[in-house]
């Protein structure tokens, strides 16, 4: 019987396993070191604020393995022999393998901060990290986050959640602005602000100093500035874990390069997720997406492919989300920090600056580009179909109460939205089409 | 670039002092008030008179009353004594007497016969406890309006003693458990605080009071007390504060106030809301007897029973889901949902638990069915059919289910199980909607595309155990029998990835044709 083993057990390989037994009988390993059984990552911050128990964070149940026929090993893979086909494991032993799939995610980034490795110094990535995080946190009067993207503000919530104070540096002039647009990520910066996050912009990290204890004291920032505490958050971003494949015959750049159909330069050997870097010769930067939604895409096509229906791996329509602190954002299409060339913007804001929609559209043909919306939910299926079909900006302000996703009885915000749309576009009297619900939906 | 100003800054510190202060003092008071009405089971003497028989001349029969004459005089500073003694009284005169009417006995005869301070001054300890923990109450939920930014509050859940069945949940199990053990079977024991209630319940219906007043009386100020907790903690969400206020309505109005009304005015009277088979007695011959006795009235309410039960309860779940009756109607759901949604988290998410709870709500709904059609059989036989056998079913699932199960596990286990434990295991109206619900009804939870990222917050937060989760993790909707659309995994959800909503009933289960669905 053919052997899949896979080197990871986060979303990505955890999905190809899934697909994989739905479509064979291969025997089918999982190797992690990190955790026993698979959990949801972006959940880790829940169990740190209460919210969840690490049981909580897993989407199987444990029996769920042994009954779909797929070995879990928790173990650690040192060395790998594509020669030979062998995987070396900490302890020694050999595993066999006929395909192999590489998901071993990312690691946190560190720029040479001097002090960066002290005690009470660390990113959020792993369970381990938690465990770190909650040891640091026993007594700790302030957290300082160096880095302003999506797990620094998740870090700076946590901590709020166990009441510890936050300072934030953030290298850019406003939060995040090096991926939402201006008024985006100024709406957020002010929620971070009002949530009681010390937030500092345009602010980078000096050094980290230890105190008598050999454990963090105080960050000293580029203004001069010591701000004492005992937890440093290092958040700028993270890069592919690829020390697994250091000294194989594997291919690496940034991350372990694969073609669309996720192979490496090795038959049978593939890589998928976080660490795969797929080289795009038509772009000059090759793609790394490092999210749930993308390792999850990327697992189904590959267990097409690792079953014999090679299969290449179609992001698609773009879509994300994420939650800062108490505003939920949600975004489809493209919408760059700044606007392409050629495009256009329509953008409203509601008055108590908790909830914005930004849509980009071509400035010539009108067809809708992208959408972000924060503070109201809309329907994916929905947004998938209209940047397919290519709709106006007008004809998807019209409909915009049918892809509305909030709860019942919320306020709805399209006629607003739609008087905002005809001020802005004198020439035309838009009318909302339909009724927001399902039933509407359905019959459009 | 322009500046950033800071539009609303709740956070001062000042402020969360104030709140602390405030929500300090709340606990106090309402640990005085909880003080002051348990330590009230153990005020007074008990003295029997000729004045405090005569008292319990409505509750109990004239020979009876005469039985315990040779008590007259007798002081007892021990309850259990004094009931040891009116049993033997009661038991003497009339060996065959049954334990019902031994009971209403013991209970009407000892509540009469209490004296003291406590019956001297039966408002004022009302006040000093009941009231005063509900102030208590207030003085805690209240801030929780103005704390923080509006969304979802759980933090620090599972480290809570009182929330993560730490010792202060155990605690508040044990105590729950104690009183609904002291209510169903033992009210004799607690005629004190039943006193207690007196003077509300002679403003209200013109009655004493008896243990069921009491319940009803303290079911409806929790609800109202933690409903506003509720509508604090949800303050973001118009679901949620448009269906605690419904809970509200029909608690207070509907199953407390216009009951008691009718009782004032000697008319028949029913909670119009409770529907068979979660009232279980609807069809027996007293029941039917006392409505169809009882004039015009009495059959109105009669045929509206049946019209709630068979008519109005299916139609409105094809339309709405269960939800229109479990989570902004019911009573026990009502309590569920207020009293109970701190301790959502605890209900059981694994495949099993939803094995055993399919065998045992329909295993209930089983024997509410047949105990039912024995009960019409008897009934319309004029008890030639199943005669005594009617009876003792009614016993056996009045004790089982009516008492042991729907009180004692259903609102006892909620610091243990979670607070749906009867809703999900035992309700057989719950079965019959949910039947309805998973087979022909427009409603539905729809999952938002490929948005879910498994982070398990609506599985936790759900409190009939179902696992949201492995539904929306594969992009399918959730048609679950159980769901009584309390809408919490949906206002969880960090990707508002779910919507509870109604549409067509052919289509619920259709995955969407995406590529972002896993």
């Amino acid at each position: 019987m053919e052997h899949l083993v896979i080197i990871g057990n986060g979303i990505t390989g955890v999905t190809v396993a899934r697909h994989v037994r739905k479509r064979s009988d291969k025997k089918i390993t999982i190797i992690s070191a990190e955790s026993e059984h698979f959990f949801s990552r972006p959940a880790l911050m829940y169990i740190f604020m209460g919210h969840m128990r690490y049981k909580d964070t897993k989407p199987y149940e444990d029996w769920f393995w042994e009954k779909n026929r797929i070995e879990l090993a928790n173990d650690f893979v040192t060395e790998i022999d594509t020669d030979n086909k062998t995987l070396i494991l900490k302890a020694g032993a050999k595993m066999q393998y006929d395909q192999l799939v590489i998901a071993t995610g990312s690691v946190s980034n560190k720029f040479g901060w001097p002090g960066q490795d002290l005690p009470g110094v660390q990113g959020l990535y792993s369970l381990q990290d938690l465990q770190l995080l909650e040891q640091s946190s026993k007594n700790a009067q302030r957290a300082v986050i160096v880095g302003g993207g999506l797990i620094g503000i998740e870090m700076a919530e946590m901590c709020l959640a166990r009441i510890i104070p936050v300072t934030m540096l953030v290298r850019e002039k406003s939060y995040w602005d090096n991926i939402l647009p201006q008024r985006e990520s100024q709406l957020i910066t002010r929620h971070i602000l009002e949530h009681g996050i010390d937030l500092r912009c345009e602010t980078n990290l000096k050094e980290i100093i230890a105190g008598a204890d050999g454990r963090t004291c105080a960050v000293i920032t580029d203004t001069g500035e010591e701000i004492s505490c005992k937890i440093v958050g290092l958040t700028p971003g993270v890069s592919p874990n690829v020390a697994v494949v250091k000294n194989s015959k594997i291919e690496t750049g940034r991350g372990i390069l694969v073609n669309d159909f996720l192979e490496t330069n090795i038959p049978g050997v593939y890589a998928a997720g976080d660490c795969a870097e797929i080289v795009t010769p038509e772009d000059e930067r090759n793609k790394i997406e490092q999210l749930w939604y993308t390792g999850r895409m990327q697992g189904k096509a590959l267990a097409k492919t690792l079953c014999g229906e090679r299969t290449e791996h179609v992001r698609g329509i773009w879509f994300n989300s994420a939650k800062f602190l108490d505003i939920e954002y949600q975004t489809y299409g493209f919408v760059g920090n700044v606007p392409r060339e050629g495009e256009s913007s329509f953008y409203w804001e509601h008055a108590d600056g908790r909830m914005c929609l930004h849509m980009v559209y071509n400035a010539e043909n009108h067809q809708l580009v992208g959408v972000n919306v924060f503070g109201i939910r809309m329907r994916h299926n929905l947004f998938e179909k209209w940047l397919s079909e290519k709709r106006t900006l007008a004809y998807v302000i019209r409909h915009l109460r049918q892809a509305n996703f909030d709860p019942e009885f919320f306020t709805e915000f399209e006629p607003e939205i739609i008087t905002h749309y005809n001020t802005q576009f004198p020439g035309q009297k838009l009318h909302l089409q339909g009724r927001r619900g399902l039933f509407n939906n359905i019959f459009a | 670039m322009t500046p950033i100003q800071i539009m609303h800054s709740t956070h001062s510190t000042h402020n969360e002092d104030h709140f602390r202060l405030f929500k300090t003092i709340g606990l106090a008071v309402f640990f005085v008030g909880i003080l002051v009405f348990i330590s009230s089971l153990f005020l007074g003497d008990y003295q029997i008179t000729q004045q405090s028989l005569q008292a319990s001349e409505d509750r109990v029969s004239a020979e009876r009353l005469q039985a315990l004459q040779p008590l007259i005089g007798t002081t007892f500073s021990s309850k259990h004594n004094a009931l040891a003694q009116i049993s033997s009284a009661i038991r003497a005169a009339d060996p065959q007497i049954d334990d019902y009417n031994l009971g209403v006995t013991k209970f009407w005869i000892l509540k009469n016969a209490t004296t003291g301070l406590l019956k001297e001054n039966t408002f004022f300890y009302f006040l000093l406890s009941v009231i005063l923990a509900a102030v208590g109450s207030l003085l805690y939920i209240v801030p929780q309006f103005y704390e923080g930014l509006p969304g979802i509050k759980h933090n620090n859940i599972w480290f809570s003693t009182a929330m993560a069945r730490g010792a202060v949940g155990i605690t508040i199990g044990t105590l729950f458990i104690g009183f609904y053990v002291l209510l169903y079977w033992f009210p004799q024991y607690i005629v004190n605080l039943v006193l207690l209630f007196d003077p509300v319940s002679y403003f209200i219906r013109d009655l004493p009071a008896d243990q069921w007043f009491l319940y009803g009386f303290l079911y409806t100020l929790t609800i109202i007390v933690m409903g506003l907790r509720m509508l604090a903690k949800y303050r973001h969400s118009r679901y949620h504060i448009i269906r605690t206020f419904s809970i509200i309505f029909f608690q207070l109005i509907i199953a407390f106030l216009l009951p008691s009304f009718l009782e004032r005015l000697s008319l028949p009277s029913m909670d119009l809301k409770n529907a068979w088979p979660l009232n279980y007695y609807f069809f027996t011959d007293w029941h039917i007897n006392s409505l169809w006795g009882g004039g015009t009235f009495g059959q109105f309410i009669f045929i509206w029973g049946m019209v709630l039960s068979f008519i109005v309860v299916p139609v409105l779940t094809y339309f709405y889901g269960k939800r229109w009756y479990c989570s902004w109607v019911c009573g026990c759901g009502g309590l569920a949902e207020t009293l109970g949604d701190p301790f959502r988290q605890l209900s059981n998410k694994s495949l099993r638990a939803w094995k055993v709870e399919r065998f045992s709500i329909h295993s209930v709904l089983i024997f509410a069915v047949v105990m039912t059609v024995m009960q019409i059989a008897n009934y319309s036989s004029d008890g030639a059919l199943f005669a005594n056998y009617t009876w003792r079913v009614n016993q056996a699932y009045s004790f089982l289910i009516g008492a042991a199960f729907a009180g004692v596990v259903g609102t006892g286990f909620y610091p243990f199980m979670g607070n749906r434990v009867w809703c999900r295991f035992g309700c057989p109206i719950a079965a019959i909607l949910g039947i309805v619900q998973r087979i022909k009804s427009r409603f539905r939870i729809t999952t938002n595309g490929g948005q879910c990222i498994s982070c398990g917050n609506c599985s936790t937060y759900c409190e009939m155990g179902i696992d949201v989760r492995a539904y929306a993790q594969r992009g399918e909707n959730i048609v679950r029998a159980s769901c009584v659309g309390c809408g919490v995994c949906a206002a969880v959800c960090p990707r508002g990835v779910l919507r509870l909503e109604n549409g067509p009933a052919e289509k619920r289960f259709n995955l969407p044709e995406m590529q972002a669905v896993n």
